[in-house]
């Protein structure tokens, strides 16, 4: 088992005639993802990657049964189409354009939420489930079929977590990248509640970084509800208050939403903390560790 | 993106908030001009910068001038903007360089019965913008949130629907604002969640608000934040841009669409990703070195955007070796090669350089480097990568 999505799932892509869909949709074809189709409003009728356009995600759930999408589409018109594919009855929306309005993202959140959908992202890499599904833009090479859950807020540094893990061989069930903006549609929380129920997944790797406050309340829900190992890197130690680093969401602001509260909080909730980049990997190998020998 | 007191103000009364009459200035004959014009006994000249803390904050050049004070003649405030124009101003959120005053507010002076604080953010847990009050006025917000949280009333509210009248009555009591002050405080309360809609703000804070004798509801200042990934559709907002106030190379990577933070250290990072960029700072810390900045080429970077990337690096004087740390995912491993090998001719290095590639294209990048004479060091991994380039600095040019 994985979560979110596996071999069965039949997936869209929004935007798929832009040039960067179009290079995505291929590479998760490479993987073996069953792609089934796209959508581009008013290029209906077209084909690419030799699969067929629509102009509607309602159209092209009825022709394909896809259950799942992956979204594209520039940042003005992307909450649009998240509206559209939840419209749809899309069971898993995973949006990975970057650079949506926060207040888009308001919006988009309380339709969600009343919704059945659930969305992943935007401004994230996307989902991959090993060897089964690759739903996004990361390097499918990097995974190895194994027992680590992994769940990031960023895109590069889950890369280097599902890198270190695959050479420690510990493995990964399903890597979820949760995305860098303030307002997100699945949460740290969300995946952990789906990993501790998933059956393959042994261990739970979490990487978080600077801004907000969802790596302590991950930590609360980790230290009453999770029995699984927990291991978690928090990256921006060394970001200065005030200033964007990058991601919209990684920012401290009026003095909160540090690294040090973070890790504080994490290691208060038992959680293997690594206090390198470079020991993501080796941190949940000695939570794994740990946990067999208590 | 952040914008000036007098521009939030100006905002203000677009959106139906009160402000008091002000104008601003650029030298001193306009702002005796101003005292006349607003034509009352009392006038206040604010200094006009970014940053907050301005009527603790006091001038470099003329260290017994703060950046608000009040004044009660044309002559008096003419002397007042002639100590601040042209001068740098330091305040807690400046740094002891201070930031240059190219411009003053004069704004008409009022009868204060009291001084409350107002704030709206985003609450990014609630996925909902927040409106925020306090009592205590005029301070520091975040030591009031940090020592007495239970001091601050908040609101949630529909962006669609804005702030509800029970809201706000709710807020009044909280706050003690009676009478036909919670009228006031109706129109004034619900007009600033609109605008914090409709111009996709980030932050927005009044600080202080302040109740007249006449139970009128006044904004005295303003701070107000946008969300820079709304900015398409606000191009007027974008017009009020100061890049006088922001670090000119910021300015010139996010023209080159980087995103660039300029810090204290000696080691210049270039990396794809925010969250790998974040960390290669910290690693580097970690290994005792200093990071000079912080640098995201992003997912599709071009050969063109790496070598303007090497250029702002590089332009930095701090800078006595750089670290390149890519995992490739979109951004494929050959371009980045190509793109040193390029920026090494165009721009030329220096300064030692360590490479550490990972993910796609990884063979063909490797190989690009090998076989062109740029000369760098190569790294295996993330902490062999730290460890070279802060060894660099301890050995002997």
């Amino acid at each position: 088992m994985s979560i979110l999505i596996n071999s069965d799932t039949k997936v869209i892509c929004q935007g798929i005639t832009g040039s960067v869909g179009e290079f995505h949709t291929k590479g998760c074809l490479e993987y073996g993802t069953k792609m089934v189709g796209g959508v581009t409003p008013g290029k209906g009728g077209q084909t690419i990657e030799g699969l067929p356009v629509f102009d509607t995600c309602g159209e092209a759930v009825a022709a394909t049964g896809a259950n799942a999408t992956m979204i594209f589409v520039p940042p003005p018109f992307a909450a649009d189409a998240i509206l559209e594919a939840i419209d749809a009855g899309i069971e898993v929306v995973i949006a990975i354009t970057e650079g949506i309005p926060a207040m888009d993202m308001v919006r988009v959140n309380e339709r969600v939420q009343a919704s059945n959908s659930v969305l992943v992202g935007p401004n994230c890499p996307g989902v991959i489930s090993a060897e089964e599904c690759k739903i996004g833009i990361m390097p499918g090479y990097i995974h190895q079929k194994g027992k680590v859950g992994i769940m990031s807020r960023s895109g590069t540094l889950t890369y280097e977590a599902v890198w270190q893990t695959s050479n420690l061989g510990l493995g990964q069930t399903t890597c979820v990248g949760l995305g860098g903006d303030p307002i997100v549609g699945t949460s740290f929380i969300d995946c952990l509640k789906l990993f501790e129920a998933d059956d393959e997944t042994e261990a739970i790797l979490m990487i978080g970084e600077i801004g907000g406050t969802a790596e302590e309340e991950a930590a609360a829900y980790a230290a009453e509800y999770v029995t699984k190992p927990v291991a978690a890197f928090i990256a921006g130690r060394t970001a200065p208050p005030g200033k964007r680093m990058g991601h919209a969401g990684a920012i401290i602001s009026g003095g909160k939403g540090t690294a040090a509260e973070k890790m504080a909080a994490m290691e208060a909730a038992g959680i293997e903390v690594a206090q390198s980049p470079a020991d993501m990997g080796a941190a949940m190998k000695r939570a794994i560790e740990k946990a067999t020998s208590a | 993106m952040k914008i000036h007191e007098f521009q939030g103000k100006q905002l203000f009364a677009k959106f139906g908030v009160t402000v008091l009459d002000n104008q601003v200035v650029t030298n001193t004959n306009q702002a005796a001009e101003a005292f006349e014009q607003l034509g009352c006994p009392v006038a206040v000249v604010k200094a006009q910068i970014h940053a907050g803390g301005r009527g603790k904050g006091t001038f470099i050049e003329n260290p017994d001038q703060h950046g608000v004070q009040l004044v009660k003649s044309a002559k008096e405030a003419m002397e007042v903007a002639e100590q601040m124009l042209g001068n740098h101003l330091v305040t807690i959120q400046t740094g002891p360089e201070g930031k240059r005053v190219n411009q003053v507010l004069i704004e008409a002076g009022c009868d204060i019965a009291r001084e409350l604080y107002l704030g709206i953010v985003l609450d990014r847990a609630a996925a909902m913008p927040v409106l925020m009050c306090s009592q205590e006025g005029g301070v520091e917000i975040e030591k009031v949130a940090h020592e007495t949280p239970e001091k601050i009333f908040k609101e949630h509210f529909d962006p669609a629907q804005g702030i509800e009248s029970f809201q706000v009555r709710k807020l009044c009591k909280q706050l003690g604002i009676t009478g036909k002050s919670v009228r006031a405080a109706d129109k004034f309360m619900k007009a600033l969640c609109r605008m914090f809609v409709e111009l996709d703000c980030s932050l927005m804070e009044i600080n202080p608000l302040v109740v007249t004798n006449e139970g009128d509801l006044v904004a005295l200042d303003s701070k107000i934040n946008f969300d820079e990934n709304a900015m398409f559709r606000h191009s007027d907002i974008v017009g009020m841009r100061d890049l006088n106030e922001e670090e000119a190379s910021e300015v010139k990577a996010s023209d080159a669409g980087l995103s660039y933070v300029k810090l204290e250290g000696n080691i210049g990072c270039l990396v794809n990703g925010a969250g790998l960029a974040m960390s290669t700072m910290d690693i580097i810390k970690l290994h005792g070195g200093e990071p000079a900045n912080f640098l995201d080429v992003g997912g599709g970077a071009n050969e063109q955007q790496v070598t303007e990337a090497f250029r702002i690096i590089l332009s930095d004087k701090h800078v006595k070796a750089v670290l390149v740390n890519i995992f490739g995912g979109i951004m494929k491993c050959s371009t980045i090669a190509e793109a040193i090998v390029a920026a090494a001719k165009s721009v030329g290095f220096e300064v030692p350089l360590v490479v550490r590639l990972e993910g796609t294209e990884v063979e063909k990048g490797r190989k690009i480097l090998e076989d062109s004479d740029v000369q760098l060091i190569t790294a295996t991994d993330l902490s062999d990568a730290a460890k070279k380039v802060v060894a660099t600095l301890s050995q002997p040019a």
